[in-house]
């Protein structure tokens, strides 16, 4: 509570001042990009710091359209210039709902989060889309995605569509690796940085390249005679008592174990 | 830019110039949002409101339209409407739009660093926390006549409302200010 003062009134032209004076408030610096991106006129980008480092975010609206490392984004900014046709706005800072969303999706979170993938193909949305279904600490092969998407034998084209994904460590291609086990290529800075992404959500790239190099594809249960991916959440909490390897579903078949309905394995396609 | 000109090159290219409106109006419009709910971030979403409002507006119109456009009272207008479309749709203002009873006071955050509150002057610090208590009616008259710096014609289309009103809604929120301004502050602003 205010201590109770006696204060003369102000003259008409002393108000008018200091009426002046509270209205000099300068837009902040997101209110141009905001309004540009979402009118459709404009792409804003924004740094973010990610476990790879600085990334820069573009969005328009509430919508992320590309992500890419901080250090390449010159390139990025004419890059999205050219697919959109209209001028980048350069950001400060994330605007704060958006760096939430992005925290949480990067968290392992699964909270829809807003993406524009116009100008690439269907099949391009498609794989994209799929990959987006991977949960956080899990992978899966590429294999995997194109027989989800209903195209069995496009598996370098799943491969070049992850390649091209404009929007990285948001739509996690990280956690796509081929079906050998190793772990594949990455678009946003190479391999070493895809074993980064895995080990900060908690994989083992190092025990999926060693389970690979065994020739172990699938992990089982000897109680419940179902098989699954290595990583799959259901995979992982058979006790080493009860875990079986196989290296093909063949193998799985053969002994009678059916295919986890949750990380649907069947596949006998390779990369 | 003058507003002439600005309407005129609204006329022509209209994705092309729309940034420069953007740019004449942002700091005036947002000033204006902030004083008139309280919070800078209800004021920026309201300001980016107004100025998306006034593009889609804008791609409906024809140039003929566009060029023969007063941007001044018709942004106004538009973030008037803006504000009073988010208070229905539940977005809860900061401080109460129709403040007339102690009870709709609210605390307002007055969105600003404490070095930007040392260098104005005590009166303005004290004008904002009694301006947050005016009746809307009167807060929107000063804010738009003196902050915005509207002509009373413009006030009047920006607010369809008759000069000889507006007029005479300023010249009481003036002196209702002023002599509470002058009085006890513990009875104006006292609640922070």
């Amino acid at each position: 509570m205010m201590e109770t003062q006696h204060a003369t009134a102000p003259s008409a032209r002393q108000l008018v001042d200091a009426l002046r004076e509270i209205g000099t408030n300068q837009a902040p610096a997101s209110l141009l990009p905001a309004v540009m991106s979402a009118a459709g006129l404009g792409i804003a980008c924004a740094p973010y710091h990610s476990v790879l480092g600085a990334v820069l975010v573009a969005y328009r609206g509430s919508q992320i359209c590309g992500l890419r490392l901080a250090s390449q984004a010159t390139e990025f900014e004419r890059e999205l210039a050219e697919r959109y046709g209209v001028p980048i706005y350069r950001l400060g800072v994330l605007p704060a709902n958006l760096a939430r969303a992005v925290r949480r999706r990067l968290g392992g979170e699964r909270t829809p989060i807003q993406t524009d993938l116009s100008g690439l193909t269907p099949f391009e949305q498609a794989v994209l889309a799929k990959t987006q279904e991977i949960p956080y600490g899990e992978v899966r092969p590429y294999a995997w995605i194109a027989r989800e998407i209903g195209a069995p034998r496009a598996v370098r084209a799943v491969g070049s569509a992850l390649a091209n994904n404009p929007i990285p460590l948001v739509i996690p291609c990280h956690r796509v690796v081929r079906s050998d086990g190793r772990l594949g290529n990455y678009s946003l800075g190479g391999g070493e940085a895809k074993r980064t992404m895995l080990r900060a959500e908690g994989s083992d790239p190092d025990e999926l390249e060693k389970l690979a190099r065994d020739g172990v594809r699938y992990v089982g249960s000897d109680t419940t005679r179902i098989f699954c991916f290595p990583t799959c959440r259901h995979a992982r909490r058979v006790t080493e008592r009860h875990r079986v390897s196989f290296k093909s579903d063949a193998e799985a078949a053969a002994s009678g174990y059916r295919p986890c309905r949750v990380c649907r394995p069947v596949t006998g396609l390779t990369a | 830019m003058c507003d002439q000109d600005l309407a005129r090159a609204l006329a022509g290219d209209l994705k092309g110039n729309f940034e420069q409106l953007v740019l004449a109006y942002q700091d005036r419009l947002y000033a204006f949002a902030l004083r008139l709910v309280g919070n800078a971030h209800d004021a920026e979403e309201i300001a980016q409101d107004t100025f998306l409002r006034a593009y889609q507006a804008l791609t409906t119109y024809p140039a003929e339209r566009r060029r023969d456009l007063a941007p001044r009272p018709w942004l106004y207008r538009i973030a008037l409407n803006v504000t009073r479309n988010r208070r229905r749709s539940g977005h809860a203002p900061a401080t109460s739009l129709n403040a007339d009873g102690p009870e709709d006071r609210q605390p307002i955050d007055c969105a600003e660093s404490p070095d930007a509150w040392v260098e104005r002057s005590e009166l303005s610090v004290r004008l904002v926390a009694t301006l947050a208590l005016l009746p809307e009616r009167y807060r929107i008259a000063l804010l738009l006549r003196h902050v915005a710096g509207l002509g009373y014609g413009e006030m009047a289309a920006a607010l369809n409302r008759p000069v000889g009103t507006v007029k005479s809604d300023v010249h009481r929120a003036t002196s209702i200010v002023r002599q509470a301004l002058g009085g006890e502050l513990s009875e104006v602003g006292g609640s922070r």
